[in-house]
């Protein structure tokens, strides 16, 4: 099963690239832009017997190893592949 | 006093603490490969700076899974000495055997410039050398070096004087512009709540020398020495 694994800067971390870009962004004339957060996409194939054991062996891998949950936050989909 | 220099794939800066301990100090050093199992009798370990595993990922968050660090958890959990240097620091962040997390300077740039940090709390291990409010001039050489940790967690750890270390300007003031990466509370410096495992950004193995950077960097190292050789005379002294 295919997993795509979404990390990103928590909220309340300063996100020092997302404000870079944001900046640049501005500076080509999209003025109507904000909150540019700056995060990881993970692709993994799983096997697994079920989504939900893929979904749990996924929520373990983004506890472990994938985000670190003390700077950043982490959503993902499962997909059969 | 027996020493550990831990070398992971991508260290940088093992050389230079393996030659402030031994060289220097005087101290019984040796490398210790991330393969390794044990630590060699050592009775501090020291992660040092580096890249470890290449950073991938996060800086820190791979080395932390290296086969020695199974036993520098145990060690630290038995109360053993550690500290790790700038990604040492990383690594026991990401090991979780420190509070936090250090992440992308404030700037964007990786930053190689001396700093002052200010010793916050000379009651312990690692700074008991020096006095509370002693400032030290040491280098710091790192992307990511903005420390961060939630704002109750902060709160509490420097209620409990885990806050050993924070950068601040040549007078001793703490300020934003003498903050060089942005960490929360300009924190340079930490320690577990047992105050047995320490980790900071700047670089003391490199401040050894008159000739190179000064010896402020000493002061960190000599503590440890200094809280070794007392914790053995109580051992002593308990065993007559």
């Amino acid at each position: 099963m295919l997993v795509k694994v979404f990390v990103t800067p928590r909220r309340d971390i300063l996100d020092p690239q997302g404000r870079a870009v944001e900046q640049s962004l501005k500076s080509l004339g999209f003025k109507n832009v904000s909150d540019v957060r700056i995060g990881k996409y993970v692709t993994l194939n799983v096997e697994a017997s079920s989504p939900e054991q893929a979904r749990a062996e996924a929520a373990r891998m983004c506890e472990q190893l994938l985000a670190n949950p003390v700077i950043e936050d982490y959503r993902f989909e499962v997909e059969n592949s | 006093m027996k020493w550990g220099v831990i070398r992971f794939p991508g260290s940088l800066d093992d050389g230079d603490a393996l030659w402030a301990l031994g060289e220097v100090m005087g101290q019984e050093a040796r490398a210790l490969w991330h393969k390794d199992e044990t630590l060699g009798g050592a009775e501090c370990v020291v992660l040092p700076g580096g890249f470890s595993y290449g950073d991938y990922l996060r800086c820190g968050a791979i080395a932390r899974f290296s086969p020695i660090m199974r036993a520098v958890a145990r060690f630290a959990a038995e109360g053993g000495l550690v500290i790790g240097i700038c990604n040492g620091f990383q690594i026991l962040c990401e090991a979780h055997l420190l509070p936090g997390a250090l992440t992308r300077n404030r700037s964007l740039s990786f930053i190689c410039q001396p700093v002052t940090v200010r010793v916050e709390n000379a009651a312990t291990p690692f700074t008991c050398a020096a006095r509370t409010g002693d400032l030290l001039r040491l280098p710091i050489k790192h992307g990511e070096g903005r420390y961060v940790a939630p704002e109750a967690e902060l709160d509490a750890m420097e209620r409990r004087g885990q806050v050993l270390l924070r950068y601040v300007d040549p007078r001793g003031e703490a300020s934003d512009a003498a903050n060089p990466n942005g960490s929360m509370r300009s924190i340079a410096g930490v320690a577990n709540e047992r105050f047995n495992v320490f980790g900071l950004m700047p670089h003391p193995e490199h401040a050894v020398e008159r000739a190179l950077f000064g010896q402020d960097g000493l002061k960190l190292f000599e503590s440890i020495v200094l809280s070794r050789s007392s914790s053995r005379l109580g051992e002593e002294s308990a065993a007559r």
